[in-house]
């Protein structure tokens, strides 16, 4: 068997690992909060689309990077708005919250469906470390972008679980009206993680753009990955740092086709292999729907109700 | 006021002196859509007092006090702090004037720890917390004012009472001189109330004011300094000095009637066996909640099963209802099995069951009380709301509930009336004649004059040939109502006694799990 090849399949799953991290660290932090956004697929496609005509436009990786995070944060304000101060169902807010990405997207991306992105993100060369056999492609042959996820999820866990604003995301969402009654506006800090997630998925949207894809195409480009996070965010247990290692175990699993293609291993037909994420996926979103067990594995217990004050 | 704390905590306060109240309130008139909660109000607290706020249930007393802390805003009215007038827009407003509520309804993550919820919004924290920091400063407050408590314990594993004490640590933590304690010993036992009380003399002893309200007129007694009765939101009447009401005068003061809850016991010779138990173990999530319970209860006779809350009564009492299926053993009532047949086919067998948790298990809180009614009478597919309209009124009638009539959202209730809608409910009959009446701690939150028309309503139930079995923590109740009183004791029944005979002293320290055999009961 060649080494190499799974080497590689390794270090590609760090790097397919990205969008997972940034997608699912901000679905975790919305979730922490107790919204439940499953509005991540149409984020991520409508910010990979606006990431690529801002590059394009402006010949910048970073204006396309910025420009795509911030249409994420965007996109759901409007799901904090309806979820949080209009107190509507959050399922149904962020299924049309999907609908109405993917929709934004096929409207700006129409004219640039299939064009090539030429105003790429490169990886950072670290010299000689690179060429580190095994280590060096798996740890050092990323971009900064990618580098930036595992950073966000290591700090993400410190901040969840020691520092002061951490703990009062945590009170939030397991218990808003303690928080209430502590005199902290829960509206106030749902909002700002509903949006703050947002801003995270839209720039994992942008680098899936910027970093990972040939071209634009509507259909292809996200695939499916933002309820890939969702589900990576049950996994995890709403914890950062769970969550990297799920990341790169699906970032695994969604290139093993590939690679068992590659290497002309086919017991298992790579339709199985294909399917495998997307089962899981499915798995834990069911499991999502399910508030008494999603709670044993460490679900937030106010997650997906809104809050109102006098209900007694 | 300028005097040290101590001499202030002792005897009775300083009233006549110049110096202002710590709080006080005047004129306070609220309103709710179709009553008027407080009925221009005055009220006043000094520092080192316990003042009581006495009162039926839906007098006002819970609004009183949620606007002295800043949760719900006067219509009219005006509040000073130490003699200047300040405005509560929030609780949190409240607490920066030192003026904290202990809820009923324990506001705690029960996932974080004791000191995690203690710090939870108090300003002064830094950003980056260090537990060790704040476990040992929570400790220390708590140590300085006698309440000892466990600052890395997980709030979700603590019993009640000492969830209460957290709550308190966690407004003192924050600075708090003026404490309200609605209800704070509705959910303890004897044995925590007493702490429960040598902390609040700890606490007046230290300066502190504490605003307390019961319905335990044994408890007014022993630690107000001061108290005011409320009554349909007006103040209509005031007892000062400590110990110098009796139970007898502020039963009258807050029914405006004699009250006699004198022990009833069952005055027909009892019937055949309508609720048997066979053996019936239960095992939830691997640990075994019930062991081996077996006993019956006769029609005509009343059973009390006294426990400390958590020793499986809840489990007992929805097996028997249907709600849950044993792992093991059978339950029949009326001689026909209902093991695991599910609640309608128990009610169908003729049971009524009023369930602990009254606004989760017991009422539907969005719909009105004639909906709620409803739900246990007939199950035609048309509804017929009409025709239930005079049975609801009159319910409300014989009830004294206070509601705006059968249109009357049930969580709009107060504690108490909701708790009144579901007795008048399931004690007023179904869809098929009651056999067998299972009541779990039928009066808990409700005031005497409440009080006295349940247990009136459950030995006329009894007399009229009813099998009751009644689960509650209340010892006075089981003691002085039941013909034949079981003690729980994790999951198994560890005593057994006559009612009439029934030792206070012997059947505590069974329920506290000191009991060895079952004893005097098989004579
Ligand atoms: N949020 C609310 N909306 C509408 N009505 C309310 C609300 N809160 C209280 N009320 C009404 O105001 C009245 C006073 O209620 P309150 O809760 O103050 O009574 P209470 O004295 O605390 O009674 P209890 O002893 O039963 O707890 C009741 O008639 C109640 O129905
Ligand atoms: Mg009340």
């Amino acid at each position: 068997m060649n080494d190499n090849i799974w080497i590689l399949a390794i270090a590609n799953s760090v790097t397919l690992a990205t969008t997972l991290m940034f997608g699912s660290l901000g679905a975790l932090f919305t979730e922490r909060a107790g919204v439940l956004n499953l509005g991540v697929e149409g984020v991520l496609l409508s910010s990979a689309i606006s990431s690529f005509l801002a590059a394009d436009a402006s010949g910048s990786v970073w204006v396309g990077l910025a420009v795509g995070a911030i249409v994420g944060a965007l996109l759901t304000c409007i799901h904090a708005g309806l979820a949080v101060i209009l107190r509507a169902n959050q399922i149904v807010s962020g299924l049309a919250l999907v609908i109405f990405g993917t929709g934004l997207a096929n409207f700006l991306g129409k004219p640039a469906e299939g064009k090539d992105v030429v105003t790429k993100l490169k990886p950072i060369t670290f010299g000689p470390l690179t060429d580190i056999p095994i280590l060096g492609p798996v740890l050092f042959k990323h971009d900064i972008i990618t580098y930036l996820a595992i950073a966000l999820a290591i700090g993400a866990s410190w901040y969840l679980f020691r520092s002061r604003p951490g703990l009062e995301l945590r009170a939030t969402g397991d218990d808003p009206a303690t928080v209430d009654a502590q005199g902290l506006s829960v509206a106030n800090i749902r909002i700002r993680y509903t949006v703050f997630g947002g801003l995270l998925m839209g720039l994992g949207g942008s680098w899936l753009m910027l970093a990972q894809s040939a071209a634009w195409h509507q259909s292809a480009t996200t695939n499916g990955i933002g309820w890939i996070a969702l589900a990576l965010v049950v996994f995890a247990g709403w914890r950062p740092m769970r969550l990297i290692f799920g990341a790169v175990l699906f970032g695994f699993t969604l290139q093993l086709p590939f690679t068992l293609q590659a290497e002309q291993i086919d017991a298992i037909s790579a339709d199985y292999t294909k399917m495998l994420p997307y089962v899981a996926t499915l798995v834990a979103l069911v499991a999502l729907s399910r508030p008494s067990r999603v709670n044993a594995l460490g679900a937030p217990r106010a997650l997906g109700t809104p809050f109102v004050r006098d209900e007694r | 006021m300028s005097s040290t704390s101590h001499e202030v905590a002792q005897g009775p306060h300083h009233s006549g002196g110049a110096a202002p109240s710590a709080l006080s309130a005047h004129s306070i008139v609220k309103r709710f859509p179709g009553v008027l909660a407080n009925d221009n109000v005055n009220f006043d607290i000094n520092a080192g007092e316990v003042h009581t706020l006495l009162g039926e249930n839906g007098a006002g007393k819970s609004t009183l006090a949620a606007m002295l802390c800043g949760l719900y805003q006067p219509d009219s009215g005006y509040i000073l702090r130490n003699g200047e007038r300040i405005s509560l827009p929030s609780p949190r407003a409240g607490l920066q004037h030192g003026i904290a509520m202990v809820h009923q309804h324990f506001k705690l993550v029960e996932r974080f720890s004791v000191a995690e919820n203690v710090v939870l919004g108090s300003r002064d924290l830094n950003f980056r917390i260090d537990r060790n920091t704040i476990d040992e400063k929570v400790a220390a407050v708590a140590e300085s004012y006698g309440l000892p408590i466990d600052p890395t314990a997980v709030v979700g594993e603590l019993s009640v009472g000492q969830r209460q004490r957290v709550e308190i640590v966690k407004a003192l933590y924050q600075g708090a001189e003026i404490l309200l304690l609605d209800e704070p010993t509705a959910v303890l036992v004897p044995a925590e109330v007493e702490k429960l009380f040598e902390n609040v003399r700890a606490m007046t002893a230290a300066g502190k004011s504490i605003v307390f309200i019961s319905h335990k007129l044994g408890e007014v007694v022993e630690i107000s300094d001061r108290v005011t009765v409320l009554r349909n939101g007006q103040v209509t009447g005031h007892v000062t000095g400590k110990g110098s009401a009796n139970t007898k005068e502020l039963a009258k003061l807050m029914v405006g009637r004699d009250i006699d809850l004198a022990p009833q016991r069952a005055s027909h010779p009892i019937g055949h066996e309508i609720l048997q138990i066979r053996d019936v173990s239960l095992t939830l999530n691997g640990v075994d909640v019930l062991s081996n319970i077996s006993f019956n209860v006769h029609a005509g006779e009343m059973v009390g099963i006294a426990g400390v809350a958590g020793n499986g009564q809840r489990e007992l009492a929805d097996t028997i209802a249907g709600l849950i299926s044993p792992t093991s053993g059978s339950v029949s009532i009326g001689g026909a099995m209902s093991t695991d047949k599910g609640p309608i086919h128990a009610r169908e067998l003729g049971l009524a069951y009023v369930p602990e948790d009254r606004l989760g298990v017991g009422l539907v809180p969005s719909m009105s009380i004639l909906d709620n009614l409803l739900l246990t009478r007939d199950r035609d597919f048309v509804v017929d709301r009409a025709s239930l309209q005079p049975e609801a009124s009159r319910l409300i009638d014989q009830y004294e509930i206070k509601a705006n009539g059968p249109e009357h959202v049930a969580r709009k209730l107060s504690g108490g009336n909701a708790q009144k809608v579901l007795l008048a409910r399931e004690l007023s009959g179904g869809r098929t004649a009651t056999k067998l009446l299972v009541v779990c701690s039928p009066t808990r939150g409700l005031d005497v004059g409440a009080i006295e028309t349940v247990r009136r309503v459950l030995d006329d139930a009894r007399s009229a040939g009813q099998a009751i079995l009644l689960i509650s923590e209340d010892l006075d109740e089981i003691l002085s109502l039941s013909d034949r009183v079981f003690v729980i004791y994790r999951g198994a029944i560890v005593h057994e006694t006559p009612g009439e005979t029934a030792d206070l002293a012997t059947v505590g320290a069974a329920m506290a799990g000191l009991s060895s055999t079952t004893s005097e009961g098989h004579n």
